[in-house]
């Protein structure tokens, strides 16, 4: 408390101004088209940035607009069905990677972090190719089932992320515990259900999160997958914007911010432990695909 | 230790078996086939001939697209050094926060990371069209200068000339910045949170300024990080589709857009399949480069 009053020490980099400003700006730069993105969607004026009055009628027109509407329900659904399949299939390749030796280890362990690297395009246009040439998606199935190969596309470029975080939270576990369920006459599966996997969780935890915020957020991929009839809500977006800026959008697009900043909000909150977070951070560091 | 897989048969299987089905299936055979495409040729409206030809390759070094290749390169290499430069500072401010500012700084970089990018990107459309909010406030502001103007008698000013902010080759590196600056500044974070402190310490009081000490200790031991954040920005930026096109004007086309052309539009899929492995080949270079200068601190220690 009583270093406060003092001239800030020689590391204490927060506490000079000219760090402050530049903290500052970036603030600004990042939150500033957002956050008025967010603020006009209230504005009673399609046009204008003055201020004419508060309004929730882009809201409504927004939640009237079935296709916007569809396309929001699609890709909630894309990104729950995408989610279970990536942890399901991340936390298995984490657990093989890390439980087992076998020839070619190096090899899959190489090629699962081929599509955390590859740019998204060139795993858009082979996923354009694989779906018109090897496995034809038909057109006309029910919904949900008409997402099918949107949801396949997106667990190929999730699961690899989820068995990064997995496995950053197993090269914690403490093997001797493994050793002493089996010594009290645990089976291996049993080991894996009450041993392993409650170690897993928190890594489970960040790991749906990731896969969930990638699956919402993919646009290319999803672009070059999607049909007439299955349409994302970034896919709808995109073509909303090439014709023209308009307040629904905008309404639409603070309705996902709001759902993004509860969902951060909830996985922090699940997550508590720092050891899973750190995984997290980790695979976001090598997330160098997106755009 | 590690189980051999030969002592555990049926878990073993139950375990690498279907994360390694969807893999071959779902990634390595697409991926394969755009790869065999890349030495095709069209055959009438629907097929294509693996012929083997490099004739796709050959094509890519056409002055034309080579100059795209270039552009995207320095575009993405503009986008990387001008998130270095701003990212740098920010890093070095959440290393040496208290612990609680560090968490809520970290949030507030990561926070429009996990927002959606198309979202971000029209939100920056929003901003910077003709119609935008820095042109409507700009014109606010030159009307107000105006009528002062005429007010005390000195002239007339003309009527506003909005500036042309987007479609344009500005807007596209101020997006990609934007997008990839959170890129940026985690792994330097990481890399500068691993620092010893007290080499920093032992610089600054040996009579070293905060500039000197930053250029000479700071950087060098950082360097990994760097290259990490470098590298990690840089792959994206120059795979990027979505900025260019939403932001960029005609002649702002990166090689994605290209390959998204020759896929959707020129249906020209032989000549995309080899673009777009000659964007993969860019990326694992750079990828290698960043291996190659991480390892070395280490040798050398």
């Amino acid at each position: 408390m009583m270093a406060r009053r003092s001239a800030p020490g020689p590391l204490e980099y927060l506490r000079r101004w000219p760090l402050r400003l530049w903290l500052a700006a970036v603030g600004i730069f990042l939150y500033a088209p957002l956050i008025a993105l967010m603020v006009f969607s209230f504005n009673d004026s399609r046009r204008n940035v003055v201020w004419q009055g508060f309004t929730f009628k882009y809201y409504e027109k927004a939640l009237n607009n079935a296709s916007l509407i569809e396309a929001f329900v699609n890709s909630l659904t894309i990104a729950a069905v995408s989610t279970v399949l990536s942890l399901i299939l991340g936390a298995l390749a984490a657990l093989a990677l890390w439980r087992f030796r076998f020839p070619g280890k190096t090899g899959f362990d190489g090629a699962l972090a081929l599509p955390i690297v590859a740019p998204e395009i060139c795993l858009g246009v082979a996923m354009l190719v694989f779906f018109a040439k090897v496995l034809p998606w038909p057109q006309d199935l029910p919904w949900p089932l008409n997402l099918g190969a949107i949801i396949i596309a997106h667990v190929s470029f999730c699961f690899p992320f989820v068995a990064v975080v997995v496995r950053g939270r197993l090269a914690s576990f403490n093997r001797e515990l493994e050793e002493a369920a089996r010594d009290l006459g645990a089976s291996e599966w049993r080991t894996l259900k009450d041993v392993i996997l409650p170690h897993m969780a928190p890594s489970l935890v960040a790991g749906a999160f990731l896969a969930f915020t990638l699956s919402l957020d993919d646009f290319v991929i999803t672009f070059f997958t999607s049909g007439p009839d299955t349409v994302t809500f970034p896919v709808k977006v995109y073509s909303m914007v090439r014709f023209s800026v308009t307040p629904e959008v905008n309404a639409a697009s603070t309705i996902l911010i709001l759902v993004t900043v509860i969902l951060t909000a909830a996985a922090l909150k699940l997550q508590g432990d720092p050891a899973s977070t750190e995984g997290g951070h980790a695979a976001r560091d090598r997330n160098p695909k997106r755009h | 230790m590690e189980q051999h897989w030969k002592s555990a048969k049926g878990l073993f299987g139950a375990v690498l078996g279907p994360p390694l089905f969807w893999l071959v299936l779902f990634f390595l055979i697409p991926m394969g086939i755009v790869w065999l495409y890349s030495f095709g040729e069209n055959r009438g409206l629907t097929d294509i001939a693996l012929t083997g030809t490099f004739a796709n390759y050959l094509r890519a070094l056409d002055p034309l697209y080579l100059m795209i290749f270039a552009k995207s390169v320095g575009i993405a290499a503009l986008t990387t050094l001008i998130c270095l430069i701003i990212g740098f500072p920010v890093a070095l401010a959440i290393t040496f926060a208290p612990p609680k500012a560090k968490t809520w700084l970290l949030l507030a970089v990561m926070l429009p990371f996990w927002t959606n990018l198309l979202i971000r990107t029209y939100a920056l459309i929003a901003f910077l069209r003709t119609e935008g909010y820095i042109n409507q406030s700009l014109e606010w502001v030159w009307n107000g200068l105006g009528s002062a103007v005429s007010v005390l008698g000195i002239g007339v000013l003309g009527p506003f000339e909005p500036l042309d902010l987007l479609h344009n080759n500005f807007a596209v590196v101020l997006g990609l910045v934007y997008v990839h600056l959170p890129f940026m500044v985690l792994p330097l974070y990481s890399a500068l949170d691993r620092l010893d402190t007290s080499l920093i310490e032992a610089s600054l009081d040996l009579g070293a300024g905060h500039l000197r000490t930053l250029l000479i200790i700071v950087a060098p031991l950082a360097l990994p990080g760097i290259a990490s954040g470098v590298v990690i920005t840089f792959i994206p930026a120059l795979g990027s589709y979505l900025t260019p096109d939403l932001l960029g004007g005609p002649d702002s086309q990166m090689i994605a857009n290209i390959i998204e052309r020759q896929f959707k539009r020129a249906n020209d899929w032989p000549f995309g399949a080899a673009l777009s492995f000659l964007l993969m080949y860019m990326t694992f270079i750079a990828i290698a480069l960043q291996a190659l200068m991480s390892r070395r601190p280490r040798e050398r220690a």
